[in-house]
């Protein structure tokens, strides 16, 4: 398919391989990050007026499933502020390329590989979500432990593990980066086989050797493979959406539960802050209680047993119905595909109504952050009730229905027939159906 | 010959673009049929109703209410602990109640679907989430949102119908 080389302009060569423009954005990110932190530690108790509730869960949570995810991939990764310490650490600088430096450097332990860990720490947030989501200190104490936990481990384990192996947001971008528009690829294979040095492998903080990349799920687009190759053998690729998703594409069982519990995550959250059962919300509030005991189990049901069992059940008939038989885990794991199309379009289509409805809270927020009453930008007014309009009613069915059918396309196309692809398009259906029902029914 | 055969391709590949773009141009307008073609329903005759809802931190009783379009629909809102506010989306509909004061409000419930309403004072931590829904009508926005979905997939069944991944499971 047709690729678009970002590296053969000028100015985005510039841009891409300079580690100035870069670094700016990432020290404005880690600025960002520490006054959300004092915000919500400082600050208002009252989540609507306070700028670490407001940024973090409306505006950045927003921004990354509306516009980081679709269109850059794991762009949001190339300027997140999280690793920031521990690599300068790790680097002996803050502008210097990767190298030994302080630091154990030992390797993530084997056991702990894969995105296992990422899926449980994403469980973990969408358990405790309407807390995290409403008190301002709870959020600012979850980014404290988040930074200090990346840094720890910076200094104990080599390159990203934390962003590698931990972060339930690293998690979330890598599964739909594959369905993402953006790519770095070798430009000429034998190039590389050719160069014994492998810099680029040397140099890439999430240890990735660029020219066995297949999937852009662990390539965090650092892009200090493209500032240390000596043959300028790498490009920024413009790509058609969903490039990494084919028959040909290796895929892993982890992968596979981390999607479902992404599509649960979605399902659950829709009725949680969405719909009318007020005793639902009081139940995910109440953390501790019995009530709260029992919210657990039926999000742990729903997300360990009930989804992954309908999954299974979808997979192995198509395994059924297939000329050709593999066995039941790989073919867990090979249809994983059609969960990413899916899992983005539900998550896009919750956030329309979730966020936009509230978006006329961000403006008072930066004009008085911590809600002490200032008003620094003539911004603070009294924000309207947001409300779910039409327009975004319509923009929701939309997008689940083009999520549908691009997943059916995908089931499709990893399927050996169109009979073999049947179950994975009933599976899709029903997920959509299940959010539309609790978006818009 | 070479020539003759390379000649022949790219007239079988501007086929397939001009078939693929067909159907493109096709199932863009069933879609937008699908979402916008006016549907004649039978609308039972309005009514006068009285609807008491009850708004405890943080969810109204009843949080659920069906009522056919064109009826005048009077609610009456009674906060049960802190004061609370009651806003419609979509309808310019608000009130406000102190703890134990009954407030009352009509309006014409004129559009039809489905319409979440809102707490419109900030009352606590879950406030933003403090939502019930009202229908009006039949929910005809998810109706055409599953037939949007029985032509995603027929989309995509026919889109793939004729590339060799359907005859040999391999991308195209």
């Amino acid at each position: 398919m047709n690729r678009l080389d970002l590296t053969r302009t000028r100015w985005t060569n510039f841009l891409i391989r300079n580690r100035w423009p870069q670094f700016l954005i990432r020290a404005i990110t880690l600025a960002g990050f520490i006054f959300t932190i004092l915000a919500g530690l400082l600050g208002s108790v009252v989540g609507s007026h306070n700028f670490a509730i407001i940024f973090v869960w409306i505006a950045w949570w927003t921004a990354l499933k509306l516009f980081f995810i679709p269109f850059g991939g794991r762009s949001w990764c190339s300027i997140c502020p999280i690793p920031m310490p521990g690599e300068w650490i790790q680097n002996g600088g803050i502008l210097q390329p990767r190298g030994k430096n302080f630091g154990l450097g030992k390797r993530w332990p084997k056991f702990l590989r894969g995105r296992w860990l990422q899926a449980g720490g994403f469980m973990l947030v969408g358990l405790f979500g309407v807390i995290t989501l409403t008190s301002p200190s709870v959020t600012s104490i979850v980014l404290l432990i988040i930074l200090l936990l990346a840094f720890v481990l910076a200094l104990v384990f080599e390159r990203r593990s934390f962003c590698n192996y931990l972060c339930p947001i690293g998690g979330f971008t890598g599964l739909y980066a594959q369905a993402a528009p953006v790519e770095v690829r070798v430009k000429n294979p034998e190039i590389c086989s050719t160069h014994a040095q492998k810099s680029c492998y040397e140099a890439c903080p999430w240890g990735v050797y660029p020219l066995a990349l297949k999937s852009s799920a662990n390539c965090g687009l650092c892009m200090e493979c493209l500032r240390v190759c000596p043959s300028d053998n790498l490009a920024v690729n413009l790509r058609p959406w969903g490039s990494d998703l084919g028959p040909e594409t290796k895929h892993s069982l982890d992968e596979a539960f981390l999607g479902l519990v992404m599509v649960s995550s979605a399902l659950m959250d829709s009725a949680i802050f969405l719909g009318p059962w007020g005793q639902l919300k009081m139940a995910a509030y109440a953390i501790g209680t019995g009530s709260w005991f029992l919210f657990a189990g039926l999000f742990l049901v729903i997300a360990l047993m009930l989804v992954p069992g309908i999954y299974t059940l979808a997979v192995w008939i198509a395994n059924k119905l297939g000329e050709q038989k593999m066995n039941l885990r790989k073919a867990l794991a090979h249809q994983s595909q059609v969960l990413v199309p899916l899992g983005l379009t539900a998550w896009i289509a919750f956030t329309i109504s979730f966020a936009l409805a509230k978006f006329s809270y961000v403006l008072p927020v930066v004009s008085d952050p911590f809600g002490w009453g200032w008003n620094l930008l003539g911004t603070v007014a009294k924000p309207w009730v947001g409300q779910s309009t039409l327009t975004s009613m319509l923009l929701q069915v939309i997008v689940l229905a083009l999520g549908l059918f691009w997943s059916s396309r995908v089931a499709i196309k990893i399927s050996g027939s169109l009979k073999q692809a049947l179950p994975m398009i009933v599976f899709s259906a029903m997920t959509m159906v299940g959010m539309l029902w609790l978006l818009i029914g | 010959m070479m020539e003759e055969l390379l000649s022949t391709q790219e007239e079988l590949n501007h086929q397939s673009l001009q078939t693929k773009w067909r159907l493109m141009v096709l199932i863009s307008q069933c879609a937008l049929l699908i979402l916008f073609l006016p549907i004649p329903l039978v609308t039972p005759k309005p009514i006068d109703r009285l609807i008491h809802i009850d708004a405890t931190s943080f969810q109204f009783t009843p949080a659920e209410i069906k009522v056919n379009q064109g009826d005048r629909v009077t609610i009456e809102f009674v906060s049960t602990d802190v004061v609370h506010g009651i806003s419609i989306d979509g309808y310019d509909f608000q009130l406000t109640s102190d703890p134990g004061q009954p407030v009352t409000g009509t309006f014409v419930a004129s559009w039809p679907g489905m319409f979440r309403f809102r707490c419109s004072v900030a009352c606590g931590n879950l406030h933003p989430f403090m939502i019930g829904k009202l229908w009006v009508g039949p929910n005809l926005i998810l109706i055409r949102g599953v037939l949007l979905g029985i032509l995603a997939v027929v989309a995509a069944i026919f889109s793939l119908k004729k590339s060799k991944v359907l005859k040999t499971g391999k991308t195209s």
